[in-house]
């Protein structure tokens, strides 16, 4: 018995695991204070929502071991079909699910429900691990980034269709992942680029827009010598930021109303804080009032009497922020911080390039994550209704994380097994 | 491989560079900027006032003039109103739907989530049949408030009333908050600070929906409302009440004070109204009301209405040219049913002459003061012209608290007028004028303005022989039962209390045998002396001062009926009947009586605003 244990934890980045275990655990005494009873003071009490995340956290780490038992060849044989699987079930969730609150994506048993969405992000990220660690594929060709754009863009257009904008998102960051493995660095400034002129199309006139992009294409034309020999690419340069902007406004003008407003406010073109910026509004109220120390444990007036809406999932950071301070946020942030460097430190000493794909594809998810979910709630990033990895309350998420970064320390633990 | 290895350097400064962004935010969010502070406290915390009881009001005998008595507000959170049945809703408040509707619009525009008034004041019936359905009408709830209330329905004027603070108190005292009652008038008004006690203050926190949540901070914050206090006033009920029956139907004042302490005993204004009508919801409409009413209901005629004395003002006459050593008792002046040295005028009436100086005052001849008054400010042995002696005079006069507030304890008071040197000096040019130019002041008339509160000062003065302590209708507050301690003070006339016998043998000649026989009352010296103020608006005033006993003065009265003609007609027989009312509580003359409740004095003025001030 001892060594089978032995076996299952042996080579595992311990490192990582604490990071996990103290920010799940983290995540739950937030859960508590946000939502916090006292009635059911409890933080075990099963009718609350701190009670049940605590079979979420169970689950989790069932899950984990489990993963950590199962052989390390296991992932990257399983990839592909597991992939379609997800695939099946997010066509299947647009016919069976139920809706809530407009989007179709989760299948409901009782008081529990489940959304593939949230799992399709590993095995994507699985999946495109699978097919760019192969031998004879080079980032360089054309009909490798036609492959691994359709590995990525399947599952966005499935969970565009369950109306999931915020969840789909998030499969953007695997730039991240194409980029490490050779894209050129051209496609992320171009990614940059493309974000730039969404915001700008929204905010400035198109035609004028139009107008300045040329003056700026004249201008690199004649003074750069460089650009000089490159007229074409600089021409379709030119072109595509025009199509950027005219699709940008097409789109915006075929927009849900809630989908337009959250957008104006995150642009500040609506500032009525008592409708869509309220969210955003009363976030910051809570965070800004925690101050250096913060409030306290369960002090935290804005979250416990719901002044900030969805207080222990998407806002599960206002709570760390008013009731921990600046002290403690930070503490969070740079936490989140050495947990991305450490999945790239892993990522860089895997001698299997799968391993390291994958490596690179978690660090992306949970780096979007991240940076969205905090970045909406301190006002700097649009509402886009995503978790914060291992925080937020909830099965699904929390499930899908757990999984994410095991697979990661199953790989990394087998790296030494695996010949070259 | 080894060249691309590099890029994750690049992921990882993309990292670490988005969370030095968020940091650096989070600092300025959380460490710098401190209006999130502020909102968070708007958001949470409701700042609850615990309102403390006023004070009560008695009068000297016990009886209560003020209480309070519960009202209730009718207060809504909009975002909680939901599903009520308007219809039911509309008909147990006694409103119609659009004012329902324009009344919700109106409590959302101020805010949908806090708490605001929708319907102020219901009356306990509505209270009652609101209070079984309340459950249904959902958002609603009633919050208890005091009103004032007056059992006795008397001394409205005196007693004053409490109405919302305006804008400018709030500014100016930070105590009151908008919203906040406040004394507006008379005792109300000048006892505000004894009566209103110190409010507390609750602070609670709330959740989204403002319910409440608890304590803040375990009531550190905390503080607890203190009762106002208790006042006794020196009024008498039944003496005022009886007063203002006098008074019914006739426009004037009645002022009785207890000469021994200055407590005032009655202060009554005619015509005059319920106390209760400027209570609660009605207020408004009823004050409009009384605010026009063509016989100035309003108009606190006991402590602001100019009256010329008349007659009754000889008496200071008199006392001054005794004290300055150009009367005496046995002093006799000749009278021609007139002032001889000015051919006649004033007029005077039939009566035996020359006449000492009591028999002047019980018979009030007019040529006996015109020479008093010449005498006192042609001396020329001690003054060197008029104008130094009529400045000597006008002392006098003031020292008996005459044309100078004389700061009693009720808030209307007004100083009265006694014209200066400098008003003649315009009025005659300098050096244009001389004792035969103001012979009129000798006998009362002419620009003297004095309130029946004065009038009534100037017998306690002359009862005490040469004092009055200021006239005052606080007695006792709260628990020491003490008054105002400036009201324990002396102050002195500038006449020495031996001149005072000869004028007040004359008082007690004009009850006796003179001008004021219809105020004599069996085995009691009344000292009175009548007048008749001339009105240049219309018929004559009647006025009537006296005091009684002769010894150890219980009281002094000062009656003034507008429109009243002589002295003797309305003035004399009411004064009587307020001393035997107060002094016996029993009247010996019933058909007397009867005749001055249900005498009616028409006023003939001719514009609606009082005269001479």
């Amino acid at each position: 018995m001892r060594k089978t244990e032995e076996g299952i934890f042996r080579n595992i980045d311990w490192i990582t695991v604490i990071m996990y275990l103290i920010l799940v655990a983290l995540g739950w005494l937030n859960i508590y204070a946000s939502v916090y009873n006292e009635e059911h003071y409890l933080i075990t009490d099963l009718t609350q929502k701190y009670g049940k995340q605590m079979i979420w956290i169970g689950t989790s780490l069932t899950l984990a071991l489990i993963i950590l038992i199962v052989d390390g060849n296991f992932y990257a044989a399983v990839a592909w079909p597991l992939w379609i699987i997800v695939l099946i079930s997010l066509v299947a969730v647009l016919f069976l699910g139920t809706e809530i609150s407009g989007s179709k994506s989760w299948f409901k048993f009782g008081e529990f429900g489940v959304q593939p969405a949230e799992f399709a992000k590993f095995a994507t990220a699985m999946v495109l691990a699978k097919y760019l660690s192969q031998l004879d594929i080079k980032m360089t060709d054309n009909r490798t980034k036609i492959i691994s754009s359709m590995l990525i863009g399947l599952p966005i257009l499935l969970i565009l269709l369950e109306n999931e904008t915020g969840v789909a998102l998030v499969f953007f960051a695997f730039i991240l992942v194409l980029y490490r493995e050779g894209l050129s660095g051209n496609f992320l400034l171009l990614g940059v680029i493309v974000v730039v002129l969404f915001i700008l199309a929204l905010l400035i006139d198109k035609l004028i827009l139009i107008i300045v992009l040329a003056v700026i294409s004249g201008i690199m034309f004649l003074f750069m010598r460089k650009i000089k020999q490159n007229m074409v690419l600089l021409i379709s340069l030119f072109i595509l930021s025009a199509g950027v902007i005219y699709s940008v406004d097409y789109a915006y003008n075929h927009m849900q109303s809630h989908q337009k407003k959250r957008i104006d406010v995150f642009l500040g073109k609506e500032s009525d804080i008592k409708k869509a910026g309220y969210n955003v509004n009363q976030s910051l109220i809570a965070i800004g009032s925690g101050g250096l120390n913060g409030k306290g444990f369960l002090n935290g007036t804005q979250t416990k009497y719901d002044f900030v809406p969805e207080q222990s999932t998407d806002f599960i950071f206002c709570t760390v922020g008013e009731e921990w301070g600046f002290a403690g946020a930070s503490l969070v942030v740079l936490m989140f911080l050495l947990l991305l460097l450490r999945v790239l430190f892993i990522a860089e000493r895997q001698r299997s390039p799968f391993s390291r794909i994958y490596a690179y594809g978690v660090a992306s998810i949970l780096f979007f994550h991240i940076m969205v979910n905090i970045g909406m709630t301190i006002g700097l990033a649009p509402v886009i209704g995503i978790p914060l990895p291992f925080f937020s309350y909830g099965g699904s998420s929390l499930w899908s994380f757990t999984i994410l970064l095991f697979i990661l320390i199953k790989l990394d633990a087998y790296r030494l097994e695996i010949l070259r | 491989m080894n060249a691309l290895s590099g890029r994750r350097y690049v992921i990882a400064a993309i990292f670490i560079a988005v969370c030095l962004i968020y940091l650096m935010r989070l600092f300025y969010i959380q460490v710098l900027n401190d209006s999130y502070k502020l909102s968070a406290n708007n958001n949470v915390l409701r700042y609850m006032t615990e309102y403390p009881a006023r004070g009560l009001v008695y009068d000297r005998e016990g009886v209560l003039l003020v209480y309070n008595e519960a009202a209730y507000d009718l207060m809504v959170t909009p975002r909680q109103v939901k599903k009520i049945d308007t219809l039911d809703f509309c008909e147990t408040i006694g409103i119609t739907k659009p004012q329902f509707i324009k009344k919700m619009k109106q409590v959302k525009a101020y805010s949908p989530y806090k708490e605001s008034i929708f319907e102020k004041q219901l009356s306990k019936e509505t209270y009652a049949a609101l209070q079984e359905k309340l459950y249904k009408f959902k958002g609603f709830f009633v919050q208890a408030r005091t009103l004032r209330k007056y059992p006795q329905e008397i001394a409205a004027h005196t007693l004053g009333y409490v109405g919302e603070v305006s804008e400018k108190i709030t500014q100016k005292i930070p105590y009151y908050k908008s919203g906040d009652y406040i004394g507006v008038s008379g005792i109300e008004k000048s006892y505000e600070e004894e009566l209103r006690g110190k409010k507390g203050l609750k602070v609670m926190m709330v959740d989204v929906f403002s319910r409440p949540k608890g304590r803040f901070k375990d009531g550190m914050y905390d503080t607890t409302a203190i009762s106002g206090q208790n006042l006794i006033s020196s009024l008498s009920a039944r003496l005022q009440k009886y007063g203002e029956q006098l008074l019914q139907n006739k426009s004037g004042a009645i002022v009785a004070i207890d000469p021994s302490t200055g407590e005032i005993l009655a202060c009554i204004s005619g015509p005059s109204y319920n106390p209760n009508l400027l209570v609660g919801r009605a207020r408004s409409k009823n004050y409009g009301k009384l605010f026009m009413d063509k016989s100035l209901p309003l108009f606190n005629r006991a402590l602001m209405a100019y009256y010329p004395p008349g007659s009754t003002f000889k008496l200071l006459n008199g006392l001054i040219g005794e004290q300055e050593q150009v009367t005496n008792r046995e002093t006799r002046y000749p009278c021609n049913r007139g002032y001889p040295v000015m051919g006649g005028k004033p007029k005077c009436h039939p009566h035996p002459s020359p006449m000492d100086l009591p028999g002047a005052v019980s018979t009030s001849c007019n040529s006996y003061f015109c020479y008093v008054f010449r005498s006192i400010i042609d001396n020329h042995k001690k003054y060197p012209n008029v104008v130094v002696g009529y400045n000597a005079w006008r002392e006098y006069v003031l020292s008996f608290g005459v044309g100078i507030k004389i700061h009693t304890d009720l808030p209307q008071e007004l100083p009265g007028n006694v014209p200066t040197q400098k008003y003649y000096d315009k009025y005659f040019g300098k050096n244009g004028w001389k004792s035969s130019t103001i012979v009129s002041l000798s006998i009362g008339q002419g620009e003297l303005g004095v309130t029946p509160l004065q009038m009534a000062n100037i017998i306690c003065s002359i009862a005490n022989k040469g004092y009055y302590f200021t006239p005052h209708i606080v007695k006792g507050i709260g628990e020491k039962k003490k008054p105002r301690p400036e009201y324990n003070v002396k102050h002195y006339t500038k006449v020495e209390a031996q001149y005072f016998d000869a004028i007040i043998d004359g008082m007690q000649g004009a009850v006796d045998h003179g001008t004021s026989t219809s105020a004599k009352i069996k085995d009691l010296v009344v000292c009175g002396k009548t007048g008749t103020a001339q009105n240049p608006h219309g018929k004559d005033h009647s006025v009537f001062v006296a005091f009684a006993p002769r010894e150890n003065p219980k009281i002094a009265v000062a009656v003034l009926v507008e429109n009243g003609g002589w002295g003797a007609t309305w003035a004399v027989p009411i004064g009587g009947l307020m001393i035997e009312k107060y002094l016996r509580d029993s009247i010996s003359k019933p058909d007397m009586e009867k005749r001055m409740f249900e005498g009616v004095v028409l006023s003939t003025e001719k514009k609606s605003k009082d005269d001479d001030n």
